[in-house]
Order: structure tokens, then C-alpha cells, then sequence
């Protein structure tokens, strides 16, 4: 077999198992920590090099957070999913009073991007009004996922 | 539906009208089966054209490409109108990624180390069949992982 038929083999198994993995876990809302942890972790100073911060406030993300709960959607220039994902996060901040959506350029933001460990746009933080984090998406979430996260919260 | 994507589209001040996604999905699909090609043939040639096209993507525009004109001619007009349409900036920005792997594979290929035109063309190829099943933009989502090392 030579080097080529070697390569296009590994390449289509390597895109087969990247696809389905990307597929089942695309937009998917997982939770993050527990309520206390994190209420206890919001009295953060600077993150830049200690762990991942499990609160944020109006300053991280330059905006008032939301009273109920805040979408913070991180996008960047070269991103597809990010106008979709906008719809679906307006949509819901439209539809629940007191959600707001924030976005925010990764680019613009890189020091809370590496403090999250934030690796693709769109990424979608719930923010409960204490600014802790409940939940995290990497791509596009349902909609119904969205409110449903923000039920639990509310 | 797309009247909701130009108003959104128009709100936020990205581009004005947007290109067919299906377009760039075809696309992808015709650069999989070339690059194939040239992993099974190691046949640089192929590997040239296809750096062409990546080229002509990055320099003029995504819809500006010679599998572009093979959907418009062929594809589109038995399709519906789009669902949707997408800005053109990250599949341009692909298109660029596509060609530096592309000519550090023919770099491979024509000064004999066979077995780096083969994997450049390989990556390539992954890249390009992720595009066309998915709809994953792969040199996007690598932009801000090379961000986050390379900018302070």
C-alpha cells in the first residue's frame, strides 16, 4: 500500500469519528460545577494564570448582566454558526423577560477566552444574575435547550 | 426566513447578502474526491489545480471558483432557493487555510518527500470532507485556537 492510499484511509476513518463526535455533541448545553462552588469562586481578583473562573461580572463581559439570567454568546470574525446561534439567543432574550444576550469578540477578549478555555465560536455560556456559570454550549444551541436551561434557573 | 438572516445581517453590519451554503458544500465535496485522487495517484498535477482553485477562493471570493460554477450550472437549478444564506468571509478564510496546505503539499511532491505531499494533502482532505458531510468549517474554528497561542 503506499504512503497516499495510507493517508486518504486514516483521513476518511479520522473524519468519520471527528463527524459523529461533532455531531453529538454540537450546541449541546452542559452543565457547569454546582450552584455553591461557583457562588463561592465569584470573589475572583485576576484569572489570567490561576484556574477557570466560574463567575463573571459587568466588567469581564463590558455589560450590565442580565437580571434573570444572561446568554453570553463569545463569536470571531471567520465563524458560520455565530449569526445562527445570534438568532437563536435574541429569540429567547426577545421572549424571557429579564434574559439579556451579550456578545462578545473572542479576538477582542483573548485573556477570558484562555481563562475558559473557550476553543471554537460560537460559544454560549448561561449566565445565572449573580454571573455565575450554569451552563456551556461549544456550536449552536436549540432553541428549546436554551429555554429550558433558563427555566431551571429562573 | 432569509428575510430574517438580511435583517439580522443588516442589524449587526456583517455582509449585506450572503452566499448560498450549498454552494461551498458541493464545493468541498468535488475538493474531497480531487484530493483523493491525488493521494491514491500521487499525481502533483491534480494537487496544482486544486491550488488553483483554493487560490481563486481566497483571492476573489468563495462563489468565484471553478466548483462554484459546476454548482450554479448544474446543482442549483434543481434545487429550491436557500433556507439561508451565510456570510462569505469564513469559507474565504478556508479556502485560504485549503491553499497553504495545498502548496506545502505539492512543495512535498515535487522535491520527491512524497510522504509530506501526502500528509499536507491528507489534512486538506479532511478538512474538506468535514465541510462537505457536516458543513464544518475546519480553518475557522483552527483561527482563534491559533489566536489564542500566537496573540498575547
Amino acid at each position: 500500500m503506499s504512503v497516499g492510499v495510507a493517508v486518504l484511509v486514516v483521513a476518511l476513518v479520522v473524519s468519520a469519528v471527528f463527524a459523529v463526535y461533532r455531531k453529538r455533541t454540537d450546541g449541546k448545553l452542559s452543565v457547569v460545577g454546582s450552584p455553591t462552588e461557583a457562588t463561592a469562586a465569584s470573589d475572583h481578583v485576576s484569572w489570567s494564570h490561576t484556574r477557570k473562573p466560574e463567575s463573571l461580572t459587568p466588567s469581564d463581559i463590558g455589560t450590565d448582566l442580565g437580571e434573570q439570567a444572561t446568554l453570553l454568546q463569545f463569536s470571531s470574525a471567520f465563524c458560520q454558526p455565530c449569526r445562527a446561534t445570534r438568532q437563536v439567543l435574541e429569540q429567547v432574550a426577545d421572549m424571557v423577560p429579564g434574559v439579556s444576550h451579550v456578545e462578545i469578540d473572542a479576538e477582542s477578549h483573548l485573556d477570558l477566552v484562555r481563562a475558559l478555555d473557550i476553543r471554537r465560536t460560537p460559544t454560549v455560556l448561561v449566565l445565572r444574575s449573580d454571573g455565575s456559570i450554569a451552563r456551556r454550549a461549544a456550536g449552536v444551541p436549540r432553541k428549546a435547550d436554551v429555554i429550558a436551561a433558563i427555566g431551571e434557573l429562573v | 426566513m432569509s428575510q430574517e438572516v438580511t435583517s439580522t445581517s443588516a442589524k449587526t453590519g456583517a455582509a449585506p447578502r450572503g452566499i448560498d451554503p450549498r454552494g461551498q458544500r458541493v464545493g468541498a465535496a468535488i475538493t474531497t474526491v480531487v484530493l483523493a485522487v491525488v493521494l491514491v495517484t500521487g499525481f502533483w498535477p491534480l494537487l496544482a489545480w486544486q491550488a488553483l482553485v483554493f487560490l481563486l477562493g481566497a483571492a476573489l471570493g468563495p462563489t468565484r471558483t471553478p466548483y462554484s460554477w459546476i454548482f450554479k450550472t448544474f446543482v442549483r437549478p434543481r434545487l429550491g432557493k436557500p433556507t439561508e444564506l451565510e456570510d462569505p468571509e469564513p469559507p474565504r478564510f478556508a479556502q485560504g487555510v485549503g491553499l497553504a496546505f495545498a502548496a506545502v503539499g505539492l512543495v512535498g511532491y515535487l522535491t520527491g518527500v512524497t510522504w509530506l505531499g501526502a500528509l499536507a494533502t491528507g489534512f486538506a482532505l479532511v478538512a474538506a470532507l468535514l465541510n462537505a458531510s457536516i458543513g464544518l468549517c475546519l480553518g475557522c474554528e483552527m483561527y482563534l485556537l491559533g489566536r489564542r497561542l500566537v496573540a498575547r
